[in-house]
């Protein structure tokens, strides 16, 4: 009994914190708009009994989910979030592979400071900081400044409110994710392995390809999943640093939400995402699966 | 049939595969080889051999190409290789941890050398699967390297760095990694491995056993220096520093002063004077058993088989030589070697006689070096020329062997190692016994300082 009960309390956590919220999102997507608080329809009334509650599902249909394709925003919104989230992951495996490599070949000692720089901006609120990019990348911000006073420009960038922005935006802000996992691939590897490799007859360059790249595959497949999965649905940088062409999923799901006070379709958008997302995160599983039966 | 013996290093024609020549390399300030030149001939099994920092495996790596010497040059088979990088050296290295690519299964991991060569397919399958039949890995070819034991793994790296068939294979420490029962089959297996592919083998160890056991000649360095490069028997019965002498096996030193001694012998109570008389007044040495006697059967075989090489048999055991007019002791039975030197190694004893030492150190501050085993113990004064007394201090028992810890008299500690043909019980020298500890007068090597 005491042993049932010890297994039962991360599945009551699962239930009461992620099953009954999103069972009353779904319940809500198959709900139509009202005037009203809250604003949809039907409401569950128990106390009308069983014809209350027939009723009730009677009233429930996807009509959400039919306008979400109806309407081309919305598949044009998912396409380029997955987009940007796709284009966004690899830029940030472009950047911060050398940056983890690095630090995984640094002399031990200087390893925990580099890992604590890494880790630092996490000090901040992630806010501020997002708020700071509004700062630099501005017409009048501190790169465009800086630019102009080195001459390299003669008028000011637009990098505020465009993709760009929040391309510098989520690769600077989901950066960690992907450095940390594969410098703890990158630092387990023995230096040996390259040595070998090389006195097998490799040059420098196919070693790298050869060893150290399928040594830190598991890194770079656990980094990318970090970085992909939650840039989907972003919403705070594309609002404050995209501009009306920056279109995600994450932005339009807040503007049905808050702006239009359309819940159910919000909340379509939502378990739509949600949907999309339960993809990459089981192949995320998997292979975390399959990384602990190799180690082990 | 006549084996003719390997040394290609004693043959003047014999053309080196590796020569260091002047080799020097620093790392800042720390010296790692000083000015160090050795020749290595094909198919030799040699063995780089010394304590940790020694430089042993700075050379090796130099070997390999993954350092480059600050000054000197490397030339394998008479080129040049201070430019060559690792990739493009006919050597391949063994590695300590064996460096066996995890994420490949021992099968290509075999074949990863092979492969970079760009060899095809057929003949890269036919190599690997020699290469695997050699090591007996035939049943783990789809396993990876996690997936096998130590020594299989050890083999697995063997069979990799084997599969090229480099001129030149290097052994980092090769057997460090296993236990010491598959230590001693795996060193007998790469003896096997090495005689059969016929590769020149450099071998890196700070295990004397293992070097000795293994390599055809053995290079015993220190800091940066090679002090010694011989046979493993010419390291071992004649080291030329008391450094060598330390560092392979166990070794009593004995110091003193060289004294000549004139060509003939000298007369054996000049050896052994009366000055110190036995401390217990011990009985002389018992009378020798007689002498061992062929039974009918040895008689024929040596009468009918034997006798082209060995003539016939006298009908009558040789008689002892008479003895000697003037002093008929047994004495003059086994004369003590004439030349040599007399070692004066403590006030109040005779010198030691060593027949082999160099008359030249005569007057020089020496070291007698003498092997544990080549010391005998004994609670009677024995008939040798040279006989010391002592007390038992610790007998170190070991199973086959004991190990008698003897104080000499006035003189240092010395151990002797005896085995142990009879049960313990049956030992006679128990602690704090009053004993001798004798040796022949050709079983120690003289070494200056």
């Amino acid at each position: 009994m005491r042993r049932f009960l010890l297994i039962a309390v991360p599945y009551l956590w699962l239930v009461a914190l992620f099953l009954i919220p999103f069972v009353i999102v779904l319940k809500i997507s198959l709900s139509d708009i009202a005037l009203a608080r809250p604003p949809y329809m039907p409401q569950l009334d128990l106390s009308a009994g069983w014809e209350g509650l027939k009723s009730f599902f009677a009233a429930l249909d996807f009509e959400n989910f039919v306008f979400l394709t109806t309407d081309d925003l919305y598949w044009k919104a998912y396409l380029s979030s997955l987009r940007i989230a796709l284009f966004s992951t690899v830029i940030t495996l472009l950047v911060g592979y050398p940056i983890a490599y690095a630090m995984a070949r640094a002399a031990p000692e200087w390893r925990p400071t580099l890992l604590m720089l890494v880790i630092l901006p996490f000090w901040t609120s992630f806010l501020i900081r997002v708020y700071a990019w509004m700062g630099i990348l501005s017409n009048e911000g501190l790169l465009n400044q800086f630019l102009l006073w080195t001459g390299i420009i003669s008028s000011p960038l637009t990098i505020l409110n465009t993709n760009t922005a929040v391309y510098i935006g989520i690769v600077y802000t989901y950066l960690p994710f992907m450095i940390l996992p594969i410098y703890s691939a990158l630092e387990r590897m023995d230096d040996s392995l390259l040595e070998a490799a090389e006195d097998l007859g490799c040059s420098r360059l196919s070693a790298f390809w050869l060893v150290t790249v399928p040594l830190s595959k598991n890194g770079i497949i656990a980094g990318c999943f970090l970085v992909f999965i939650p840039v989907i649905g972003e919403f705070v940088i594309p609002s404050l640093l995209g501009g009306s062409g920056t279109l995600m999923i994450g932005k339009v799901l807040w503007e049905e939400f808050f702006s239009n006070r359309d819940w159910p379709v919000a909340s379509a958008v939502a378990v739509i995402l949600l949907l999309i997302l339960v993809i990459p995160i089981i192949l995320f599983q998997r292979n975390e699966q399959k990384q602990r039966e190799a180690n082990g | 049939m006549a084996q003719t013996v390997f040394a290609p290093w004693d043959d003047p024609n014999e053309k080196p595969l590796i020569q260091f020549k002047n080799v020097t390399k620093r790392f800042g300030e720390f010296i790692a080889i000083d000015d160090l030149t050795q020749d290595i001939y094909s198919k030799e099994f040699f063995a780089l051999l010394g304590p940790s920092g020694c430089g042993k495996t700075t050379m090796m790596r130099i070997l390999a190409g993954f350092e480059t010497p600050t000054e000197g040059q490397i030339l394998i088979s008479g080129q040049d290789m201070s430019h060559v990088p690792p990739n493009k050296r006919a050597v391949n290295m063994m590695f300590q941890s064996y460096a066996l690519f995890p994420h490949l299964s021992v099968w290509d991991n075999i074949a990863f050398g092979l492969k970079r060569e760009g060899k095809d397919k057929d003949t890269i399958a036919a190599r690997v699967e020699e290469m695997l039949r050699l090591t007996r890995l035939d049943r783990f070819a789809k396993r990876k390297p996690h997936q096998i034991s130590g020594g299989q793994r050890q083999r697995v790296a063997l069979a990799r760095s084997l599969a090229k068939a480099p001129k030149l294979l290097l052994l980092d420490e090769p057997l460090g990694a296993l236990d010491k029962k598959l230590r001693q089959d795996t060193q007998f297996e790469l003896m096997d491995i090495q005689e059969k592919t016929g590769t020149t083998f450099v071998i890196v160890t700070h295990d004397q056993e293992e070097a000795m056991t293994v390599a055809s000649r053995v290079a015993v360095m220190d800091e940066g220096k090679i002090v010694q490069v011989a046979t493993p028997d010419e390291i071992y019965e004649a080291p030329n520093s008391i450094y060598v002498a330390d560092f392979i096996g166990d070794v009593n030193l004995i110091e003193g002063r060289a004294e000549a001694r004139m060509s003939p012998a000298t007369p054996r109570d000049q050896i052994e004077p009366t000055t110190t008389p036995d401390p217990e007044g011990a009985p002389p040495p018992p009378a020798k058993p007689d002498a061992p006697q062929p039974n009918a059967y040895g008689e024929w075989l040596q009468n009918t088989l034997l006798f082209p090489f060995l003539g016939k048999r006298a009908p009558n055991p040789k008689e002892l030589p008479a003895p000697s007019e003037t002093k008929p002791t047994p004495a003059l039975q086994s004369p003590v070697k004439t030349g040599g030197i007399a070692l004066h190694w403590a006030d109040g004893h005779p010198p030691i006689v060593v027949a082999n030492g160099d008359p030249q150190l005569a007057g020089a501050a020496v070291t007698l070096a003498l092997r544990p085993e080549k010391l005998n113990i004994a609670k009677n004064k024995p008939d040798t020329p040279n006989a010391l007394p002592g007390t038992v201090i610790d007998i170190g028992y070991l199973g086959n062997l004991s190990t008698y810890h003897v104080q000499l008299d006035n003189g240092p500690m010395v151990k002797v190692q005896v085995t142990n043909v009879r049960r313990i019980a049956r030992r006679d020298i128990t602690w704090e016994d009053a004993v001798w500890v004798s040796f022949s007068e050709t079983s120690g090597v003289v070494l200056k300082g």
